[in-house]
């Protein structure tokens, strides 16, 4: 029964996926848009195949950026939002100044990162690490503030310290705050990576794409599209599967609220 | 009366933002007793726990539990809070444990601990659960059972059976007053609940007013274990009007 259901909920979201791909199609192949300027789903389909050796290693590269950057942006966005929890102070001091850094461009900013710090990995890791751990310190601080007061009651009337209290109580009940956090820090790492490749760098999707688009080679660029897409989706799915190993109890939790 | 006092309260008050919630309450629990605060909201009944508790230090009064001053100390009165608050990120079994953790216990030793007492609380095979897939009754069971590990013999309860429906409720209490005398526990129980104060108690005590003071306090006869039919006596009705005509006061 919860197959079928899932099945019917899915089924929406692929009909509007192959009706984009139906228009596309019907705008390339029939002639409307010339095909320089779009290609047909079956040249980028060709591109994508024979040029896979390419794409993958731009990608490992890219990706390489993504994980570290992104590790980087959890651990500073965890560190940020416990300690900005635990200190009162340090909360009222930082909390505007972390969100002014949210409205700094990241094209901006990516040019200054490579000026400072050369061609290599380090200014995209860094630029990563800036629009990752943002998310997460800001659902994390949520989450943690959204503990059930009665329950922390209870624990301290059973003796706990404040250390027990975040241990046993506000770090789990943060975690899935923490998980809705690290979905968006995973679309925004991924682009992030991509950005900073164009502004200077020697490999790596964004500079491949920096490449074709100076060609004009359009079927290479849908590629490169669908590649960056592809490798977002599957650390999103990531991100799904580490939530359900880590919080096994939520699929109970749903399984009573559907009944 | 015995001279061996399990839980002593002793002219209590507490206040908020120059506010008096309550004033003055004084009550004491022998080993083995139930005794039932029964009061309108507001009379200061949360208040009264948190204070007992040691959640919150009183402006008077001191709370001695075995002749231990442990007013404003969390930690050795047991308190179960109005919900259940099973946390939702631990199996059934942690749940339970977690009193003896929090106070260092290694969590092997302290599973170990709690585990033998799933049997007897009704509980046998919820061990690896997780609170959302335990029914009503089994969630308060798993409560009662974590307040009493947490406890040195006296526990506090805020409404322990109002979330639950009426047989289940009722099941629940014959259980209970079972449970207590073989783990020789010492209670002191609120409830909005008329009919149950009666039920259970050995002493009914009345908190009302503003701010909230013990206005009334009497034993119910006879002792416990009282017969199905007391609950449809003269005892048990004459008993109602009393504390009905208590309460409107």
């Amino acid at each position: 029964m919860k197959r079928s259901r899932s099945i019917t909920g899915k089924l929406p979201a692929a009909l509007a996926l192959l009706a984009v791909l139906v228009i596309w199609m019907g705008l390339s192949e029939g002639g409307i848009v010339p095909q320089f300027m779009l290609p047909t789903p079956r040249q980028v389909w060709n591109t994508l195949t024979t040029d896979a050796a390419t794409l993958c290693a731009n990608a490992v590269v890219t990706l390489q950026e993504t994980a570290w950057g992104l590790l980087l942006g959890v651990a500073l966005g965890m560190a940020l939002a416990t300690l900005m929890h635990r200190v009162r102070v340090l909360y009222r001091a930082f909390y505007p100044l972390l969100v002014i850094t949210q409205t700094i461009p990241t094209i901006a900013i990516a040019p200054l990162l490579v000026l400072w710090m050369g061609f290599g990995m380090a200014p995209k890791v860094t630029l990563v690490t800036i629009t990752t751990f943002f998310p997460i310190a800001v659902n994390l601080l949520e989450g943690y503030a959204s503990t059930d007061r009665a329950a922390a009651d209870l624990l301290r009337a059973m003796g706990a310290n404040r250390r027990q209290i975040f241990l046993h109580l506000e770090l789990p009940s943060a975690l899935s705050h923490f998980f809705s956090g690290l979905r968006v820090s995973v679309s925004y790492a991924v682009v992030g990576a991509v950005i900073s490749e164009w502004l200077g760098g020697f490999e790596g999707l964004g500079v491949y794409m920096t490449r074709v688009k100076k060609a004009y080679a359009f079927d290479k660029m849908f590629a490169v599209i669908i590649v960056i897409i592809a490798v977002s989706l599957l650390l999103m799915a990531l991100v799904t599967v580490l939530r359900r190993l880590l919080m096994p109890w939520e699929a109970y939790e749903k399984i009573e609220r559907n009944d | 009366m015995s001279a061996q006092v399990a839980l002593l309260a002793e002219g209590i008050t507490k206040r908020y933002d120059g506010r008096t919630i309550i004033e003055d309450v004084s009550i004491a629990l022998h080993p083995g007793e139930l005794v039932c605060l029964l009061g309108v909201s507001g009379a200061g009944k949360t208040t009264l726990f948190h204070t007992l508790s040691g959640l919150e230090t009183p402006e008077a009064g001191r709370v001695l539990l075995d002749g231990e001053d442990v007013t404003g100390r969390p930690g050795k009165i047991s308190y179960m809070l109005q919900r259940d608050l099973l946390l939702p990120h631990k199996r059934v079994l942690d749940n339970v444990a977690l009193p003896l953790v929090l106070r260092g216990e290694r969590p092997a030793a302290a599973r170990e601990k709690a585990q033998a007492y799933f049997a007897d609380f009704g509980l046998r095979g919820t061990e690896r659960l997780w609170p959302a897939q335990l029914s009503g009754g089994m969630r308060q069971r798993a409560a009662l059972l974590r307040t009493f590990l947490g406890s040195r013999g006296v526990v506090l309860l805020d409404e322990p059976f109002s979330a639950l429906d009426a047989l289940t409720k009722r099941e629940l209490h014959g259980w209970y007053i079972d449970m207590m005398e073989r783990l020789r526990l010492t209670t002191l129980f609120v409830t909005h609940d008329i009919d149950e104060a009666i039920l259970l108690s050995d002493r009914v005590c009345i908190l009302s007013g503003h701010p909230g003071k013990i206005t009334a306090a009497f034993p119910i006869l006879p002792p416990r274990p009282r017969g199905l039919d007391f609950s449809l006596s003269g005892a048990f009705l004459d008993y109602k009007k009393q504390i009905l005509s208590l309460l409107d006061a």
